[in-house]
């Protein structure tokens, strides 16, 4: 019952999950950061198998800042979700894969573009205008099909990722424990304050 | 009356296949006992038999693969009830049909709705419009949506455990209770309730519907929210699809608003108000 939620907008892209930690019936945290700062402009949120999940991110956090020490060169938005989708891949076919889920989001350095980028344990790789992961896709996916559109503004933005949360509130019978949430604009990630105490009832 | 009611309340094929006696059997219900009753397979456990039989899940090759897949709903609103749902039948992978109504008319103030097993559903639901009929010309006045959604409820779980499956909701209005809705599924739940989606979609058209919904929506934005909803489940569920089937149910009677294809549908909520941006519309 993980929530990870992404939405892009005219210069931004907004990463949310779940601030919950669950083990079986038990919830060990509920001020869980699920994402990893890759570079200046680049963001990770991510799900999945215990353990695995902050191995891989922080493998690819630290890959990710080599090269660039490496070589001198910041790495895109795209570059590093080829790269993701490269380690996924080669993952898949060990004995032991990662069972990771993954939303990259970001802006491109050089266009200033807003880029979102969605990531799953098999290796897919789709860039897309806004995503989700596990039950919440089921929710909020018809919502972002309704409500989103490639032009808003970061107000909209938030907007429509409150609706999301909302929703999972209202409709998911187990509590994820709110979100944290995090922006990408061109001056870098910012956590953003968010209200997660009002009770959502279902009508 | 009622000796004239039970002339008339035996099954329409009572020539064909059984003999008096059995069909003496079959139509001497009780009038509290609702349950019909059926040959079942001779075996230990029927039910456990019936599973193996048709569940495409744990077995793909299983013989009999029943019609599943749907999105309904039905929502209350200060103007009535609306009740929208799609049209398509999956029996496994294979799309059965895209025509099947899915709304059926028990009279001219009741609708349901059917999700589940089709056979189930159109079965028991057209059972159910038989007794509401019955309890008209018992108690001559029309039947209350909270005693018709009981009927079908006690009816379900009298067969618990046999395989049924339906979920299935209850629209109508009455003198007595005005707008009411009720959600019966085969478990034997039944819940009275402003907003009920039911079937595989129903997350989907949760979250159009949970975003905008509210009370006070004048008519048209309640039609237009039951369409979108629909559409918004038939566009990211792979089991649902076909046409949108779209009632309001009002004080003195249900008013139908078309059945009418999602293609068009979708791609006019495309192209006009610039929803649905992570589909293409152009040619690559």
């Amino acid at each position: 019952m993980e929530v990870l939620l992404g939405i892009t907008g005219k210069d931004f892209t907004i990463l949310a999950a779940s601030k919950a930690a669950m083990r079986g019936a038990t919830i060990l945290k509920s001020s869980d950061d699920k994402t990893r700062q890759l570079n200046q402009h680049t963001l990770m949120a991510y799900s999945g198998e215990a353990g695995d999940t902050v191995q891989f991110a922080e493998y690819i956090q630290a890959n990710v800042q080599l090269y660039t020490m490496r070589n001198e060169v910041e790495l895109s938005p795209s570059a590093i979700s080829s790269f993701v989708r490269g380690e996924l891949a080669k993952s898949l076919r060990s004995r032991s894969p990662y069972t990771v889920n993954l939303l990259l989001g970001g802006i491109d350095p050089i266009t200033q573009k807003p880029h979102l980028y969605w990531l799953d344990y098999l290796a897919s790789c789709a860039s897309v205008p806004y995503a989700a992961h596990g039950y919440a896709q089921y929710y909020c996916l018809s919502i972002l099909d309704k409500h989103h559109h490639p032009d808003i503004n970061y107000e909209q933005g938030m907007k429509i990722l409150r609706m999301c949360t909302d929703e999972l509130k209202r409709r998911l019978p187990i509590d994820f424990k709110g979100v944290t949430v995090k922006v990408v604009t061109k001056d870098g990630i910012n956590e953003v304050e968010y209200d997660d105490s009002k009770q959502v009832i279902s009508a | 009356m009622d000796s004239l009611v039970a002339q008339y309340s035996r099954p329409a094929f009572h020539n064909e296949g059984y003999s008096q006696e059995e069909q003496q059997e079959l139509s001497q219900t009780m009038p509290g006992d609702i349950s019909l009753k059926f040959a079942l397979p001779p075996v230990a456990q029927p039910h456990a038999w019936l599973r193996a039989q048709t569940d495409d899940h744990a077995n793909p090759s299983c013989p009999i693969k029943l019609a599943h897949g749907t999105t309904t709903l039905a929502f209350r609103f200060q103007g009535g009830i609306i009740v929208a749902t799609d049209s398509r039948a999956t029996a496994g992978d294979w799309i059965a049909s895209q025509t099947v109504k899915k709304v059926i008319e028990i009279n001219n103030c009741l609708l349901g709705t059917m999700a589940g097993g089709a056979a189930d559903c159109q079965y028991w639901l057209a059972y159910l419009g038989m007794q509401c009929r019955l309890h008209e010309l018992r108690h001559k006045r029309r039947i209350t949506v909270a005693a018709a959604s009981k009927i079908l409820a006690n009816l379900v779980y009298s067969y618990k455990g046999y395989g049924l499956s339906m979920g299935t909701m209850c629209a109508g209005v009455t003198p007595q209770e005005g707008p009411a809705l009720y959600y019966i599924d085969s478990d034997g739940t039944r819940l009275a309730g402003n907003l009920f989606c039911v079937g595989s979609g129903q997350t989907f058209a949760y979250g159009v519907l949970d975003a905008e919904y509210k009370y006070d929506l004048s008519e048209e934005d309640a039609l237009e929210l039951g369409r979108r909803s629909i559409l918004a489940a038939t566009h990211r569920d792979a089991y649902s699809g076909g046409y949108i089937n779209l009632y309001h149910v009002k004080e003195d009677g249900w008013v139908k608003h078309g059945f009418n294809d999602t293609n068009p549908i979708f791609w006019k909520t495309k192209l006009e108000k610039g929803e649905f941006s992570n589909v293409t519309s152009e040619l690559v």
